[in-house]
Formats: C-alpha cells, structure tokens, sequence
C-alpha cells in the first residue's frame, strides 16, 4: 500500500524531497512536513476547554486567533510529563478544508530535514491510529511522521 | 451675558435655539429632557430656561415644579417653548411655576429680545 | 446679531431630517403597536409627541406643507390623547397614510424639491373632517379669540395691576414689565403699598403691592397686553385708554380644494450613517492609543547600532505587539459596523399589516431576538431576502381566514421572524404556519420546466429544495406581490454570495420555515466577566438577573440533595460550575462565593463563580473554527491582557445541570 494511499495530504506532492520539522516526545522523535507547520511558541498554560477529552489541553490566543492544543504524550498513549523549560508547542495547520489551527505540546525541538520519498517506509500494519502515517530510518535514529489531520478528536455530528 | 440651559428632545430645535443664544454671546447648556435638565441645573448655576413641554422621561411641567422646589432657582425666568396657542397649556404652564412662553416657530431676533427683557 | 433663521435651517438641515424619520418611525410603529394591542394609554402619548415635535420642527423651519400635514394628524393625536376619540382601524389607516404623506414630503425636502402639500389635500381634508366630528366629552368649542389688529394712534394708556401674591415665583418681577412698558412710550409709576403687613408677619416673597400705570406714545393695545401677556392671568389688571381704537376680525384663510391621490410610500433608503454607541468610540480611541505607545516603542529602537540579541528581542516584541495592536483595532472598527436586526425587522409590521389586508388575510407578525447585532452590510443584503420570503408567507403561505378556520386553525395566521447568533453564523428564520410547500405542486412544476426527470425519484427534502434552483420561480401567477424578478434562487444566489444557505423545512398543512443562515463577520455580545479560579469566563450580561453575594442563611438543598438558594420568595437552583464544565479548580465552600443569577430557558439558575470582573462588550470568536461545539460554551473570546474567556451558553448549561441533578451527580 503506497504512502500516499495511507494519507495523501499528509505528504506534499510536488517533489521528490520534502522536508520536515523534528521534535522529540518521550524521547522518540517525530516529524511532520514544514508545510504544515505555521510556528513555533514556548510553552503557556493554556484554557482547558469544558468536558473535553484528556488529549486536548485547552485553547490558547494566538494573534487573536482560539487555537486547541493536544498533548501528544496522551494521543500516543505515552505517560505525562510536566512542562519545562524546552517544552515547546508546534502550531500546525492540518489539511482539511477549510483548514484548521492546532498546536501540539512536544518536549523539545530537534531539527529541520531533507528527506526523500523513498526515506518514508509505511507502518506496520498493527498501527492503525492513523496518527503517524510513516516513518523514514535513519543511521541513527527514527523519525515517525505525523498526520496534522488525526491529531484533534473528530468533530461531533452537527446539530 | 447669561448662562441659559435649552431643553428639548428634538435636537435640531435645541441646536437653532442654541445657535441663537451663543451668537448673541451668552452661555449656553443643553438638556434632552426635564430630567437631564434638572440635573444639569444643579451643577452650575443658570440664569434664564428655556424648555419645551412635551419631552420624553420628564415633561416641562414637571421640570418646572421641580425646578421651582430648588431655592436657588425659585424666580429664576423659565420660558416654556410651545407650538399650542391653546390658553389651557398657558394656564397650566404658569400654574407648574413657569415664567411665560415662547410660542413656535420663532424669529431668532424675538427670542433674543424676549431675552433681554426677562433677564436682568 | 443672530445667524438669520435661514443660516440657522441649512446648517441643521440635516439633523432636522434625520430627527424627523426617526420620529416618524415612532410614530408608524406607535399607530401599528395600538393597532394590535389594548392598552395604548402609555403608546398615545410617545405617538402624539412624535406629531407634535415633527410640526415644531417643520414650523421652525419653514415648510409649510409639513407643517400643514403634521398639523393635521396632531389635532387628531390630540384628541386621542385627551380621550376624546377612539382609534377606529379606519382612522388608524388614515393616520397611517398621514405618515407616508409626510415621508413623502420629507423626502422632497432632502431632495431640494419644494415640500408641497396639495398632492396631500384630499388627506389633510379627512383629517380635518376627523376632528371636526364630535367629541367623547362635551367640551364646547371654544372659539379662538382673534388678535384684535389694531392701528397705533397717540394716546395715553392707564393700567392697574395687582400683582397675584404669588407672581414673584413664578419668576416674574415687576420691576421687568415696567421696563418694557416704559420701552413703549412715556411711563408714570405710582405704588400702593397699602397691603403690605408688619414686618413680623410679611413674607419676602409675597408681593403685596399693586401699582398704577399711565404710558402715553404711539401704542396698541395690543401691545400693552403683549407686556402683561404672561402675568395677565394671575393678576388683576385693568387697560383702559383715553384713545379710541379700532378691532378688525383677520379674515380666516380658506383651504383652497385640490383632487389628488395619496402619496405613495417612498422607497426605502439605506442607511448613510450608523449610530454608534460612545462606549463603541471610546475603545477605539483605546485601541488607537495602544498603537501609538507601540509606535512610539518601536520608534526608539530606529537609531543606527548593532542589531544584537537583545535588540532583536525588544524588536520581535514590538512587532508582536503592534501586530496585537492591529488586531484589535481592527476588530473594534469591524465592531462599530455592528447594529441590532430590528433595524431590518422594523419595516416588516407595516409590511405586514398592509399586505394582509390587502390580501384580505389576516396576519400576526412575531418578532423574535431583535437584538442580535450583525454587521451593517450583511444586514443590508439580508434585508431583501427577507422581505421576499415574508411576502411569500404572505401571498403563498398563509391561507385565508375561511380556509384557515376550515383547516382547524385560529383565523388570525401567524409569521415569525427569528434572528439569532449560532455557532460563528448569524441566523434569520421566517416561519408560517400557513399551508405548507406541496411536494406534488413541486415535483409537478419541475417536471414541466426540466429541471428533473419525468421518472427521477427524489426524496422530500431534495424535493422541497428544488424551489431554489433556477428557472423553478417563475410562477404561474406572478402577483404583484411577490416573485417578480426576484425567486429563491436569487435569494439563494445571494445568500451564498455572503458565505452562508438558505435551507427551507415544511409540513404539508402545518407550515413552512425558511432558513438563511450568514457566517458572521463579527459576533459581539455584552458580557459580564467572571473569575471563577484562575480562569475567565464571559455571562452573556442579557441573561443575568443579578449578581449577589451568597449568605450561607439563605442555602438549601431540595429534596437533600440539590443546593438552592432562597433569593427573596424564590427558591433559585445553584450550579458549581467548575462541576458542570468539568474545569480543574480548587474547591471553595459556597458560602464565600458569588452568584449570578441568570435566566435559562424561563428558569431561574444561580451561577457560582468567584470574582465578578468588568462589564464589556466582546468579540465572540467561534471554538468550531478550530475545534468543535462545546456544550455549555457559545464561543471564546480574547482579553485584553491576552488571556482567552469562554463565554458562556447559559441555556445548555441550564440542562445540563438539570441532567447532572436528575442523575444524583450532585454534590456541592
């Protein structure tokens, strides 16, 4: 099953490289294409949103803008941790239409890379939460991609 | 020159009479209502009133008994601004402690002299 | 030397005119308020006012017509006012023409053009012959005394006047009229001071003298009255001269009779200026000073020296801050733009009244949610829309009395316009409960005009949407009415221009609503601020009743279990909120606490919260833009100081409270 069957929007189209914004989380590392990213904020408390589920923490007030913000510790299901000093929160547009903002809590930054399509193996097929939609293998580490899309909870059916 | 307060809810009435005051020199206080009036009189002394009587909150009449009731403003001139020649809003008029009337539409020079003769 | 009356007319020219529309707005929905109400005692008064100011107004400023018209209907008002007539629906009708004549002629005045009346001469005449039918009481008809014209002629005048005791009260001083006497001609004074009491018993304000005048010069009568005018009343006084005088009657003007038709009512104009609230302007000039102190910051950093790191760190600041600045300038000018809905729902009583009797229907006209604030432009593209749909109620929707009573239903039908903020969307329903949409009549005409196929299957709501698409509006019987170059696909087409739909829902029999809905530029409510921990939340301030301090006397629990409080004779039922909303903050005894009580869906709930903060207007940024609907939160907004404050849904909070009570979840 091809990358791009998986989660079409997740990877840009246009060229054979891409590149990506690292961060670590738990120690592992993940990325997601820098188009997607909007910024970079330091950490701040944000307004815990009422009855919401544990991944989302609240909204903060970007440039007047409400933005949600997830924990991916607790998307990923890995334990908690209290914010310090590197805990930084990565501002993302995801790709849905019409987009929408969303910041995720990440315990560092790493890097920006170049990677090539090819670098971008597929998961294995018990993985299944549609939240990482690749992962590309590097001498001396691995990086999981990230789907912008998968990261907040579905939107409740309208009233 | 005087310190005169206008009192109407129609604005553009208040500002022609307004207008007319301030270019013949004297100090002029604007209220929208008897209301507004009185309050406004308590804040700084006036020396002459010119009002309307139909108004909304407070009413004319009931700005002049009101007036009156406040010693420093007991013989004070008040003008009633009315467009009725009936002689029954006149009675009434004087009867609330209203000095006399103006009747509507007026020549701003007559309201001037009305003015001068009144005050002091 | 004053302004000439005319300076004074063009300068003021224009708040005249403003003034005037507005007072005949009043006056128009006075007369349709009495119409549909029994109790039009307070409602007479603001509508006899209305008339009379307007021909003040157009007295003073020298248009005759008006004048002429607005005369009219005051005599009339008058009347009413004073009990003497009734309102008959004919007379309503007639007075309701006198505010189209008057709009009418107001309209010219903006134009420049002459505001004649005699177009309006066969209204004015009825109005006339309205005031001269008889009267409820039997008050005599006073004739007018007329002026007494009179020649000056040299000669000397003797007055007597004893003052009232009462004459220095009313700000009259003798002193005054002898002045002006004396300005007249030659004057002698004599006092009798015969009443004055002892000084122990005199009263300083009392005027117990009376005096005799002689004047003698080139003086009316007239004139020596015209001195006494305002005394004449309260005090006894004596003219008598030594020159003979001679009275001529004026001769009364006589109403030349010209046949015209009523005027027709003028096209609405829109609106060339808002009125903006001073709370609205005084935040701007916040906003505006905020930037200047931005600028200034960032003005200071302009010398030429090294970028370094703390510069670069002062630099980002300041550009983060005047983007912040920006921001809310922005915002608070989008606000100004912000007026409530009745603006638009305010021409549809008339509409509404004038259409169904036309119609011969009769026609309840609901207004609902009036206040809901829209920015102007979506509200002036909303406002045709609007008037196409309720004259499609009017015309289409709402059957006739005899079919209505047949059908079971109350003769009288009923339109409700709806507006109300959901989600980031403004939403403006127009329902009936008329006949409803017949999906054979539907399918039938598409089918003839193409627009599907003989054989297609669709379902009823794909049904019911056909009358939006293209070439389905042209009606069989185009009435004046309604579906005269504007269909509900225009309407569509244009609400959709704006970003939003039209939907339409029908019950065969029961009814039809039609739904636009139009994403808001701009959502602002009034809202009280509240701490509750260390979090911010907004009550929309609407919905508050009041704002207490909570006396630990007065907390109950019903039924054991859920706290109340006794507010007075009412029993007002608590909501911890941090327990409904599910929001981590440190538990507090109710009794050192504040309650707002707010109204949810006609019950009282009492909203516990820690600190009541300012009372603001905010902007109401929708939580689905980026998230989704949360219950119990219409929406957030942006503080001043940055921060972010839900603001509150106090209706779903109400039920779910009601639901945490129901399940025994209760426990503060």
């Amino acid at each position: 099953m091809s990358l791009a069957a998986v989660a079409p929007s997740a990877v840009s189209h246009a060229a054979s490289t891409l590149q990506i914004l690292t961060f670590v989380v738990n120690g592992d590392e993940y990325g997601v294409d820098i188009l997607s990213v909007q910024e970079i904020r330091g950490w701040a408390q944000p307004m815990p949103i009422p009855n919401a589920p544990p991944s989302v923490r609240g909204v903060i007030n970007i440039r007047g803008e409400i933005v949600p913000i997830v924990d991916l510790r607790s998307i990923l299901g890995l334990p908690e941790r209290r914010p310090d000093e590197t805990t930084v929160v990565v501002v993302l547009r995801d790709h849905n239409t019409p987009p929408r903002v969303l910041g995720t809590i990440v315990d560092a930054m790493a890097d920006v890379m170049d990677i090539t399509r090819e670098a971008i193996k597929p998961l294995p097929t018990f993985e299944t939460t549609g939240v990482t939609v690749g992962v590309v293998t590097l001498p001396e580490k691995m990086i999981s991609l990230l789907n912008p899309n998968a990261l907040l909870p579905p939107r409740k059916a309208s009233v | 020159m005087a310190r005169i307060m206008t009192i109407d809810d129609s604005v553009s009435m208040r500002k022609l009479v307004a207008a007319t005051l301030a270019a013949a020199g004297h100090e002029v206080v604007e209220a929208s209502n008897g209301s507004e009036g009185l309050s406004l009189a308590k804040q700084g002394l006036v020396q002459l009133f010119i009002s309307d009587i139909n108004m909304p909150v407070m009413d004319g009449l009931a700005f002049v008994k009101s007036l009156r009731t406040i010693a420093a403003y007991k013989f004070t001139p008040v003008l009633m601004l009315t467009t009725e020649m009936d002689p029954d809003k006149k009675k009434v008029a004087k009867e609330a402690g209203a000095t006399g009337w103006l009747v509507k539409p007026f020549d701003p020079d007559q309201l001037l002299a009305t003015i001068r003769k009144v005050l002091d | 030397m004053a302004p000439s009356l005319s300076e004074l007319q063009q300068q003021l020219l224009g708040t005249f005119l403003e003034e005037s529309y507005e007072g005949l707005d009043n006056l128009e929905s006075g007369l349709l308020g009495l119409e549909s109400s029994e109790d039009g005692s307070v409602a007479i008064n603001d509508i006899f006012r209305a008339a009379h100011s307007l021909k003040g107004g157009a007295a003073t400023f020298g248009f005759a017509g008006l004048t002429e018209l607005a005369h009219e209907m005051e005599t009339v008002l008058d009347d009413v006012r004073a009990g003497k007539r009734v309102v008959t629906p004919a007379l309503s009708s007639l007075l309701l023409q006198g505010v189209d004549g008057l709009r009418a002629l107001l309209a010219d005045v903006r134009q420049g053009l002459p505001a004649d009346a005699t177009a309006f001469a066969a209204l004015i005449s009825q109005l006339r012959a309205v005031s001269k039918q008889p009267k409820h009481t039997d008050a005599p008809v006073t004739s007018k005394s007329t002026v007494a014209a009179t020649r000056a002629a040299p000669g000397t005048w003797h007055i007597k006047l004893k003052a009232a005791a009462s004459i220095l009260s009313s700000g009259n001083e003798p002193l005054r009229l002898f002045r002006e006497l004396g300005s007249l001609g030659q004057l002698q004074v004599s006092c009798d001071a015969t009443d004055v009491p002892p000084l122990s018993t005199l009263e300083p304000e009392t005027c117990y003298l009376s005096w005799a005048m002689t004047v003698s010069g080139n003086i009316t009568r007239g004139q020596i009255e015209d001195v006494f005018a305002w005394v004449a009343d309260e005090c006894q006084l004596d003219i008598s001269s030594s020159a003979t005088t001679k009275e001529s009657d004026p001769s009364a003007a006589s109403a030349a009779p010209v046949r015209v038709e009523s005027g027709a009512r003028n096209a609405e104009e829109p609106l060339e200026s808002i009125r903006v609230s001073v709370g609205k302007v005084d935040q701007l000039m916040n906003m505006v000073g905020e930037l200047v102190i931005t600028q200034s910051m960032l003005g200071e950093l302009e010398d030429d020296g090294p970028i370094d790191r703390a510069r670069l760190a002062r630099i980002r600041e300041g550009l983060s801050l005047l983007a912040r600045n920006t921001r809310s300038l922005q915002d608070s000018v989008m606000r100004l733009r912000s007026i409530p809905v009745s603006i638009v729902f305010a021409r549809f009583p008339r509409l509404v009244r004038d259409t169904s009797q036309s119609l011969n229907k009769k026609v309840d006209l609901r207004l609902t949610g009036q206040t809901t604030e829209v920015d102007k432009t979506v509200l002036e593209k909303l406002s045709d829309p609007l008037v196409h749909l309720v004259r499609n109620s009017l015309d289409h929707g709402v059957e006739g009395p005899q079919e209505r009573l047949a059908a079971g239903k109350p003769e009288s039908g009923t339109i409700e316009l709806r507006a109300y903020h959901r989600g980031g969307d403004i939403v403006v329903e127009v329902e009936d409960d008329g006949r409803g949409l017949s999906r054979e009549r539907i399918l039938d005409k598409a089918r003839r005009v193409g627009l599907v196929a003989d054989d297609a299957d669709l379902d009823d709501n794909a049904v019911y949407d056909l009358i939006f698409a293209p070439g389905f509006s042209t009606a069989e019987s185009v009435t004046d009415l309604s579906g005269r170059g504007v269909g509900m696909d225009v309407v569509r087409k244009n609400i959709r221009t704006l970003g939003g739909d039209v939907s339409v829902t029908t019950k065969p029999g029961k009814g039809t609503k039609v739904c636009l809905r139009v994403p808001l530029t701009l959502a602002i409510i009034d809202g009280q601020l509240v701490r509750l921990g260390d979090y911010h939340y907004v009550v929309p301030l609407l919905s508050i009743v009041e704002s207490i301090q909570v006396d630990p006397k007065f907390v109950m629990r019903v039924d054991g279990r859920i706290p109340a409080y006794r507010l007075r004779d009412e029993v007002v039922r608590m909501v911890d909120l941090a327990k409904v909303l599910a929001i981590p903050v440190a538990k507090n005894e109710a009794s050192d606490r504040l309650m707002v009580v707010v109204e949810s869906d006609g019950e009282k709930i009492g909203l516990l919260v820690d600190e009541l903060l300012a009372q603001q207007q905010v902007v109401v940024k929708s939580l689905e833009t980026n998230f989704d609907h949360v219950d119990g939160v219409s929406g957030a907004t942006v503080l001043g100081d940055g921060g972010i404050a839900f603001i509150l849904d106090i209706v779903v909070l109400g039920r779910l409270s009601r639901r945490r009570s129901a399940l025994g979840l209760v426990a503060a």
